[in-house]
């Protein structure tokens, strides 16, 4: 069922978001992200103000942010669009979030290289930890969401949180990297295992080491007509 | 101009035509669901697929693709016929079979399209995709489960109403129409989304599960809610009027309508006056025709009698007392019920000259205290038309929106002696400059100055006269055709003290100012008229008798009878022959042909369908006004007895314009 929206739209949203402006900072980046796009097409800029404001939101309430509604219309006036153009373009993004959520929010890819690769690993990992899909946990740290592909599938399985992927996850990296964030440090972002980010694993890892590797395939073009002129 | 085939019939079409229009145009008709000749290009429903060569070898979606030299199109191909079969196929997949509880049934695209293009079965095992039902409002009913996502709806609130609170929030199968956080859409002319809605998404409220469209009479009829004129069909069952749907007429409302002109018809089987009433020891008692009769030839008159007309009445009973009057030797007639004298000397000085359709050409425009979307919505849609066009507008009057860009100059009428330069400079380099005069500039009296801009503005051209004036009344074209105006307004006729006062239909008459006159109340509803009126004779609402109307442009238009009226109420023009035999003035006819006979006789532009076309010769009035000016509708929603009458245009107004609360949880 593709339900109604469920965004948060209470008179305790107005109130609490109702007054949103961009801190000093924000306004002057957000000027800056304007002044892009050419005159006439300032909403174009939709895109990274969302962002921005969800960051700012985030800041405001140390988690990754979301988008309450009258931050978008906080966005919509300052672009001169109809508020249900801003709403379409928040709704159609999944990383605009549209409800809030916790510190860390995990996305795990479930997509099917990921899949092959031991996502369900990953989800159970997250599972032990008390994390539930479409919830935050109690203590506000983690909210979970199985997203499809984040295209690091040569890493797979692999996880986002907040601004970074942790790659080649098993069980056990996993429950390490929600460890290590759970206890306020910072994991290793990136792959979790000995490898040079998606080079293969064990090397090359250079395009000069790559050489010996390369084959010239032209031999074979040639012989099946399909030669490039 | 590309020549091409379909079907192997050549075709030219103009250049910039698409593939569906040269089907069109060789008589191939092309499946469509999102695809509308009056919106922008959207390709999202892919049921308009052909087969077109060269090109790909894989079917293509005519509607947007352009159509070009040499190009061979098939319609009737086994690709085209597979296609179609497998678009139809998809888009029943996630549609309910609910046909039997669709408001839609009967007059549905994707029913008729599966029948004719579709392969009779589906494939589809899983489960459908549903969708939570979203509250748009009192006009609007959603079953959002059946939508399909052409996004007509959505063009349509962006483009034509120019009110953007419709959308498509997230994507992909989780897709969904919505109004912006589920509120109730506010352009009054919400309704045509339930006509573009192919599917039974977005139905009509007021008309839910009243009737089936094969069971309805369809009757073509003539808007009178306002002065536009808009082209309608009255579909009856029985005695009653059960909507009202708007017909294509270029020239005037394309193939819209408002929201009063569609659902103010529940208003006519409401307060209707079905028994004629007299007024005994200060209460109205019903009575019979004769009672009723009596009493008027009691007041014994003579000549001293004057009749007013209201806003919505067609010619035919205008014309009927005017006979009358005139045989009892009065010409004391008037149609401006509030009051207003401006000069109707020439009525192509008080006459929308550029005409509804011309005004979409115009390029610099200046708007004098009209709040042009409640007064005209639909010469309001032809004015954004222009704006997108490159027109530039500029008004005088309080600042509102009217859903383009517009220059507010103030609001002080005294700015017409003193056009600020940016004015003047668009108005030189424009070629089909406009002027467009609201009631509220005219009551304000600034007919003069107005008039006075004709010459140093060039609002006339070849070809073009852009003075223009909108008026608010569907009987006041007609009206000032048949005379139905004195030198001093309503002023004079209280001055002339009448016995005898004849209120035809005129509801917003101050009566205050006639206590002396025995008031005769001829008319359909019982409104303010009515209640304080002395005689009541109970009349035919619009939809109940044949007419003549003329709208703001002067476009003679017909009208025809859908239900008899209620009751005892009768035809207005038979009432006033009735009477006049009771009155030993017998009026010389028996018939509405002969009564259309003699009123065109004397009038005979009235006669004619079409613009009557007035020749332009403009009175030397006094050029000065100044002070604010006042925009004379209060209410959108509640601007005549049909309307005040209607329960859907009170919850409109309730709602939409007052902000009370009736979002309910989906059903
Ligand atoms: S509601 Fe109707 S008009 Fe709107 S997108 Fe859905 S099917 Fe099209
Ligand atoms: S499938 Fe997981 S990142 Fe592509
Ligand atoms: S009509 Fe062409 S894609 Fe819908």
């Amino acid at each position: 069922m593709s339900d109604a929206a469920h965004i948060p739209d209470e008179a305790e949203t107005r109130a609490r978001w109702g007054g949103f402006a961009w801190t000093p900072e924000n306004a002057e980046q957000a000027e800056k992200i304007i002044a892009r796009y050419p005159p006439g097409r300032q909403q174009s800029a939709v895109m990274p103000l969302l962002d921005l404001a969800q960051r700012q939101v985030g800041a405001e309430t140390g988690t990754q942010g979301w988008l309450p509604v009258p931050v978008m219309e906080y966005i919509g006036a300052q672009l001169g669009m109809a508020y249900i153009r801003v709403y379409e373009v928040a709704t159609f993004y999944t990383m605009y979030n549209l409800a809030p959520v916790g510190r860390y929010h995990v996305q795990v890819c479930g997509t099917t290289p990921c899949m092959l690769r031991g996502s369900d690993d990953v989800l159970e990992a997250c599972y032990k930890k008390g994390l539930k899909k479409g919830a935050t946990t109690a203590d506000g740290l983690f909210t979970l969401t199985e997203v499809e592909c984040l295209g690091a599938c040569a890493n797979a399985p692999m996880v986002q949180i907040n601004d970074d992927n942790y790659e080649d996850l098993t069980f056990d990296s996993m429950t390490a990297v929600l460890d290590t964030l759970a206890a306020g440090g910072q994991p290793k972002i990136g792959p979790q295992i000995e490898r040079q980010t998606s080079c293969p694993e064990g090397g090359p890892t250079t395009l000069k080491e790559m050489v010996a590797e390369n084959h010239d395939y032209r031999g074979r073009w040639e012989a099946t007509g399909n030669a490039p002129a | 101009m590309p020549k091409l085939t379909v079907d192997g019939i050549e075709v030219e079409v103009p250049a910039g035509a698409t593939v569906l229009q040269a089907c069109e145009a060789a008589g191939k008709e092309i499946p469509r669901f999102c695809y509308h000749e009056r919106l922008s290009i959207a390709g999202n429903c892919r049921m308009c697929l052909v087969e077109v060569k060269p090109g790909p070898p894989k079917p293509q979606a005519s509607c947007a693709l352009p159509a070009a030299d040499k190009q061979e199109v098939f319609t009737q191909s086994p690709m085209v016929k597979k296609a179609r079969e497998g678009v139809m196929e998809f888009l029943l997949i996630n549609h309910p079979l609910d046909c039997p509880i669709c408001d839609q049934g009967g007059e549905c695209d994707l029913q008729d399209q599966s029948v004719a293009y579709g392969k009779g079965q589906s494939r589809f095992i899983e489960n459908k995709r549903a969708v939570t039902d979203k509250y748009m409002g009192p006009i609007v009913k959603t079953t959002m489960t059946r939508c399909i996502q052409c996004t007509r709806c959505v063009r349509f609130a962006e483009e034509v109403s120019g009110i953007e609170e419709i959308g498509a929030i997230y994507r992909g199968e989780n897709m969904q129409i919505t109004s912006y956080l589920e509120q109730a859409v506010t352009s009054e002319l919400s309704g045509n989304v339930v006509d573009l809605c192919p599917v039974g998404a977005l139905t009509s409220k007021p008309y839910a599960f009243e009737a089936r469209p094969w069971e309805l009479k369809k009757t073509p009829g003539i808007d009178v809610m306002d002065a536009v004129g808009t082209n309608v069909r009255f579909d009856s069952r029985g005695r009653q009027v059960l909507r009202v749907l708007p017909r294509i007429n270029e020239d005037v409302n394309e193939e819209w309508a408002s929201d009063k002109t569609r659902h103010a018809v529940d208003g006519l089987v409401r307060r209707r006056l079905d028994k004629p009433f007299v007024r005994r020891k200060g209460k109205l008692v019903e009575a019979s025709w004769q009672e009723a009769f009596a009493a008027i030839k009691a007041a014994k008159a003579g000549s001293s009698v004057a009749a007013i007309a209201g806003d919505q009445l067609d010619c035919e009973t205008m014309y009927a007392a005017k006979a009358l009057l005139a045989a009892m030797g009065s010409s004391l007639l008037e149609g401006r019920q509030t009051g207003m004298d401006y000069d109707v000397s020439s009525l192509a000085a008080v006459n929308f000259n550029s005409s509804i359709a011309g005004i979409e050409t115009a390029d610099a425009i200046l708007l004098v205290g009209s709040n042009l979307r409640w007064e005209a919505p639909l010469i309001n849609t032809r004015v954004r038309k222009a704006v997108k066009r490159g027109a530039r507008v500029f008004a005088i009057g309080e600042e509102l929106n009217l859903t383009y860009p517009v220059q507010w100059l103030g609001n002080d009428l005294g700015l017409l002696g003193k056009l600020p330069e940016a004015v003047t400079e668009a108005f030189a380099k424009a070629e089909r400059p406009a002027l467009i005069v609201g009631g509220g500039a005219l009551k304000a009296g600034a007919q003069g100055a107005t008039l006075a801009l004709v010459k140093p503005l060039g609002l006339i051209k070849q070809d073009w006269n852009g003075y223009n004036v909108v008026h608010l009344a569907a009987a006041r074209m007609g009206g000032l055709m048949l005379g139905y105006a004195q030198k001093g307004g309503i002023a004079d006729i209280v001055a002339a003290a009448p016995k005898l006062l004849f209120l035809l239909g005129a509801d917003d008459v101050d009566l205050t100012a006639f206590d002396k006159s025995l008031k005769v109340y001829v008319g359909h509803h019982g409104d303010a008229g009515a209640a304080g009126a002395d005689v009541v004779l109970p009349g035919a609402a619009y939809t109940e008798k044949p007419g003549t109307y003329v709208n703001t442009e002067g476009r003679v238009q017909f009208s025809d009878r859908a239900v008899f009226p209620p009751g005892d109420a009768r035809e207005d023009w038979a009432i006033l022959r009735a009477l006049s035999e009771v009155l030993g003035h017998k009026l010389p006819f028996d018939s509405l042909d002969q009564l259309r006979a003699a009123m065109t006789a004397e009038v005979p532009a009235l006669g004619v369908g079409g613009l009557a076309g007035y020749a332009w010769s403009a009175p030397k009035l006094p050029a000065k006004a100044s002070g604010p000016v006042g925009y004379p509708i209060k209410d959108f929603y509640l601007t005549n007895p049909i309307a005040r009458a209607s329960d859907t245009m009170q919850r409109c107004s309730a709602e939409l314009l007052h902000g009370q609360s009736f979002a309910e949880a989906a059903e």
